[in-house]
């Protein structure tokens, strides 16, 4: 019990006399609305009080940072020791470009660098394969062999800086390419930190950036968290990402369940097929999620997070070690929340965002530019999102103590209602047999185009606000802010490199390596060392994936709505 | 009208996706079409496929037309969604597990919604079938609804029915009692790999140990492999075909196709029949309001409906 | 006679962002149109026979990946290359304004952007698509 029976007593006398009042007042002057939720459509009571969250208890709910259930962070010294990781996904056109950018970025007080990869690469497509045709360089970097790679990553310390590569269906022939350079170098993998995205369960779920059924895929993924476990225990071998999640409609609520039931999933995966201890790879992963505009669901989602996380893995798997319980994440604004109409006012919402983030105890965060809503960032626009944090770490005063919200009557009560609203989703997921199968049964599809469409309805019938967008409209409005477009000789250029990497190259290393890795797919030998040596012997990404494809077979989406 | 139809027998793909869309929308003078295309059909193996909705229906017809392509045959579809009551609108998905053949001229795939027709199909399914059957198809594969369990109106219109069941689902013994039992030229026990397929497979054994064939042919069980593992999927279902293309084999040596076709015949002819005559009728009640007059007579009770009736077939019907 | 307004959806190109098509499509069944959703990653090629296989009254096109300044005109082109002139081609997602002119000229007939309501583009659609006579 948080309060004495006295103070319980006391506030139901006083709250009593509260709500006389307000009853009279608003008959007189009625509420502007009757309906008062978050953008998730969680109600919110227009008070909360000690009854509230009397039922919590201080040590098993609430606690110290560092301490078990780590609603108030991780680490005990909060942002005193160090800031988050200031990290602004970048890629664009030719890994030249983007490599320029990052320079760009490290020079500005960047911490760590981000890579966004174009559609072909994120499918497994070389730039010259006929489904790539338009898309070269368009939302991200192009990368086809290592040598690319290489262009990526000049004059980047790949030993000091962190490097996060948003990647999923070829992860490891990507990071493959990562762990060949360092080794080129001759930097020890050891010394290697960063993370690969790596989670395909979000992309059968949201993004469908998809290639072979779940099964194999998973088992891929399990192949990495392996291998960096027992090679480069620096990196975090998989991002489990409920941004996506959020972005393709889904509730707060659904972004939290769905993003740790995936998390469940691999870790049962790895002890059920590696036969590796929890411990012994859980503290390597991290998650990522999605910092939407409802300011207190956001920080109360975050904060839940943890505690679900940290007791998932000590009750379920019987994890004994502290760092397994650790939940870690990165954070992005919420890409959704922007609008082309009247983009400036896109650096406001992204600025509240980025706070709840931070209030939240993100490690690490992406403010979005102003522009991402129309076109891909200038370098201006980068500068803002990127000064925002800045200003939020620096200036704000909010990094002088840990989790300052805490004990909040209704930031702990909101914290629990999704705590609990989302281990309801846990079950009924661990019910239809894990989420590999309730994948299979469209179950997480279905609840979150429910959840997208009844969101659209509102912000049409002006239910929901976004302002510019059914709300502030300015007619005829023009748009003044300068866009960045992608050459279209970036996709000549390209496949010109392309071309030559493969005709200089020798083909017969190339065809045994392809074949060693179909070999062991086949057995179900772990398939990232074979990678490795097949990147650098210069086999291109689509073909390692080809590789992939015709082994496992090749998965499509079955457009469930 | 005519036209469409003779350029139809070409293979003509706008001319057959137009005429299917005129007989979807009852569009008058389609029966031309139909007249003219009429004594070309009865050429292609039609095979039904039907079951609950999630049993894969769309998944199967998409490697079971890889395994036709493969013995270089072409094959039509017809894919049927419901209507839905409230709004008429429909939303048709079946396609989006065909996407691979959308480049195949051996493939043709078209989806329509039920628009208010029971028993799990469309009303344009009889006479789509005739279009793809002159238009060259082979094989014309028609997947039901699935929603209800009284999909039994598929027996009508094809030469092989298949029946799709899934372990897990619950009820798929029921779904047998209701019906399904007595239409299924092969069963289908979907995503074999599945916890329950041993205990389905059996339950659907010991349930035609109790049936009768009098045609002599005994529908076979066919599992098949969940499509999440595509290699041993894609030949589970070659068996399949061969499965399929045996029950049309024993239907032709046995002279049975004739009977199939004749269930196809009078369910074509009470339909051309109702079409020529009663709805004529109804329409012209209604214009002149003679059927609410009719209406407003039973609900005073001042007659009843056969004698209304009667009247009605003394006045229109020459006898 | 009973008329249907019958709609392709489709996602052209390698972006699997289908939550716009995914509330779209559900939109037009309320609307009380047929939808033909072809789903995501489909080629020009793909979408241009389904459309003719289905016979519709409208393409509608989403893809979020920039791509859209070549794969929409590419459908159109596709379907006057096959003779098909009467299935218009309209296409949403984010447009910048220095596309638009572009996307008409090569022949859409209309594109919607963000900001544009269900009801808007459901009434564009009642007012500028007949079912096909």
């Amino acid at each position: 019990m948080l309060f004495t029976q006295e103070l319980l007593d006391q506030s139901s006398l006083l709250r009593k006399k509260w709500e006389d009042e307000v009853k009279r007042v608003v008959s007189k002057n009625p509420d502007q609305k009757a309906d008062w939720s978050t953008v998730s459509d969680l109600g919110i009571k227009r008070i909360y009080g000690p009854e509230d969250i009397g039922g919590m208890d201080f040590e098993k709910d609430i606690a110290y940072p560092g301490q078990f259930p780590f609603l108030r962070g991780c680490q005990a010294t909060g942002y005193r020791g160090k800031y988050w990781t200031f990290r602004m996904f970048s890629g664009m056109g030719t890994a030249v470009t983007t490599n320029e950018r990052w320079h760009y970025l490290l020079n500005n007080g960047q911490t760590g660098l981000s890579t966004a990869f174009d559609f072909p690469t994120l499918m497994g497509y070389d730039t010259d394969s006929p489904k790539a045709k338009g898309e070269c360089g368009k939302c991200g970097v192009a990368i086809d062999t290592i040598e690319d790679f290489f262009d990526l990553t000049k004059g980047i310390p790949l030993g000091k800086v962190s490097t996060s590569m948003t990647i999923n269906p070829p992860a490891t022939i990507l990071w493959a390419m990562y762990c060949a350079t360092a080794d080129i170098q001759g930097i020890p993998l050891t010394q290697l930190s960063g993370t690969i995205q790596n989670d395909m369960l979000k992309e059968f779920i949201a993004q469908k950036t998809l290639m072979c059924p779940p099964e194999p895929s998973v088992k891929l993924i399990s192949d990495t968290i392996e291998f960096g476990t027992k090679y480069v225990p620096k990196w975090n071998t998989v991002s489990i990402s409920g941004y996506h999640i959020r972005e393709a409609g889904a509730t707060a609520v659904q972004e939290l369940a769905f993003t740790l039931r995936d998390g469940m999933e691999y870790v049962e995966d790895v002890i059920r097929r590696k036969g590796l201890p929890v411990d012994s790879f859980a503290p390597r992963l991290s998650f990522f999620f999605n910092s939407h505009i409802d300011f207190f669901e956001e920080i109360a989602k975050m904060r839940a997070a943890r505690r679900i996380w940290s007791r998932g893995m000590r009750e379920r798997y019987g994890s004994t070690d502290e760092r397994s319980w650790w939940m870690r994440f990165h954070t992005q604004t919420a890409g959704c929340s922007l609008t082309a109409q009247q983009p400036y006012n896109n650096v406001v919402r992204t600025a509240t965002e980025a706070l709840a983030a931070v209030l939240g105890g993100t490690a690490s965060l992406h403010t979005n530019s102003l522009d991402e809503v129309l076109c891909l960032p200038s370098d201006h626009a980068v500068q803002i999102a990127l000064r925002t944090q800045q200003i939020i770490a620096e200036e704000t005063g909010v990094c002088n103590t840990i989790d300052p919200l805490a004990g909040s009557y209704f930031v702990e009560a909101l914290t629990n209602e999704m705590e609990e609203q989302a281990w309801d989703y846990i079950h009924k997921i661990d019910e239809l047999g894990g989420m590999v199968a309730a994948i299979e049964k469209g179950f997480p599809q279905l609840e979150i185009s429910d959840a997208a469409y009844k969101f659209q309805r509102q912000i049409d019938a002006a239910e929901k606000i976004m302002i510019g967008v059914n709300k502030y409209n300015v007619e005829n409005e023009e748009v003044d802010i300068p866009l960045v477009e992608i050459d279209e000789t970036v996709e000549q250029e390209q496949l010109q490199r392309l071309a030559a990497v493969k005709r200089n190259r020798d083909s017969k290393r190339v065809k045994e390596c392809l074949e060693d890795i179909k070999k062991a797919c086949e057995k179900g030998e772990n398939v990232m060392p074979y990678c490795i040596e097949a990147v650098k012997a210069r086999a291109s990404v689509q073909e390692i994936c080809d590789v992939y494809r015709e082994v496992y077979g090749e998965y499509r989406d079955p457009g469930i709505y | 009208m005519e036209e469409l139809g003779k350029r139809a027998l070409t293979g003509d793909i706008r001319a057959v996706s137009r005429l299917i869309r005129n007989i979807e929308d009852q569009v008058p003078n389609t029966h031309e079409a139909i007249k003219h295309i009429f004594p070309f059909t009865g050429r292609a193996h039609v095979v039904g496929i039907t079951g609950a909705p999630g049993a894969g229906k769309s998944t199967l017809t998409d490697q079971l037309i890889c395994s036709i392509r493969a013995k270089n045959k072409t094959v039509g579809v017809m894919a049927v969604d419901p209507s839905s009551p409230f709004t008429g609108g429909a939303l048709l998905g079946d396609r989006i597990r065909m996407l691979r053949h959308a480049d195949d001229p051996g493939v043709f795939v078209r989806s329509l919604a039920t628009r208010g027709a029971m028993g799990g199909l469309s009303k344009a399914v009889g006479d789509g079938i005739h279009v793809l059957d002159v238009m060259g198809k082979d094989v014309i594969i028609v997947e039901t609804v699935g929603v209800g369990q009284q999909e039994v109106d598929i027996i009508n219109h094809a030469h092989t029915v298949l029946v799709v069941l899934v372990p897990g689902m619950g009820d798929e013994v029921q779904a047998i009692k209701a019906g399904l039992m007595e239409v299924a030229d092969i069963f289908i026990i979907n995503k074999a790999d599945r916890e329950g397929a041993r205990k389905l497979y059996k339950e659907t054994l010991s349930m035609m140990d109790m049936g009768k064939f009098p045609s002599g042919w005994r529908p076979p069980i066919v599992m098949v492999e969940s499509n999440l593992e595509p290699h041993s999927f894609a030949k589970s279902v070659d068996e399949l075909y061969e499965k399929i293309q045996e029950h049309y084999k024993f239907l032709y040596d046995n002279n049975l196709l004739q009977e199939r076709a004749q269930l196809k015949v009078q369910t074509e002819i009470n339909d051309a029949l109702r079409s020529a005559i009663l709805e004529p009728v109804l329409n012209k009640l209604i214009e002149t309001g003679e059927f609410d007059q009719m209406v407003q007579k039973l609900l005073k009770k001042e007659t009843d409906p056969y004698t209304l009736a009667d009247e009605v077939a003394a006045k229109y019907l020459i006898k | 006679m009973a008329k249907k307004i019958r709609i392709l959806l489709a996602k052209p190109g390698l972006d699997g962002h289908d939550r716009g098509a995914k509330v779209l499509a559900r939109c037009f069944r309320d609307a009380g149109f047929e939808v033909i959703y072809t789903g995501c990653h489909n080629t020009p090629e793909q979408i241009v026979n389904a459309a003719i296989q289905e016979d519709v009254d409208m393409v509608g096109l989403s893809c979020l990946s920039g791509a859209h300044t070549y794969l929409y005109p590419e459908v159109v082109q596709q379907l006057k290359d096959r003779g098909v002139t009467d299935i218009p081609v309209v296409g949403g997602g984010i447009i910048p304004d220095r596309d638009m002119q572009p996307l008409y000229d090569a022949g859409l007939k209309a594109i919607f952007t963000p900001g544009a309501t269900l009801d808007s583009i459901v009434e564009w659609i009642n007012t500028n698509i007949a079912a096909k006579e």
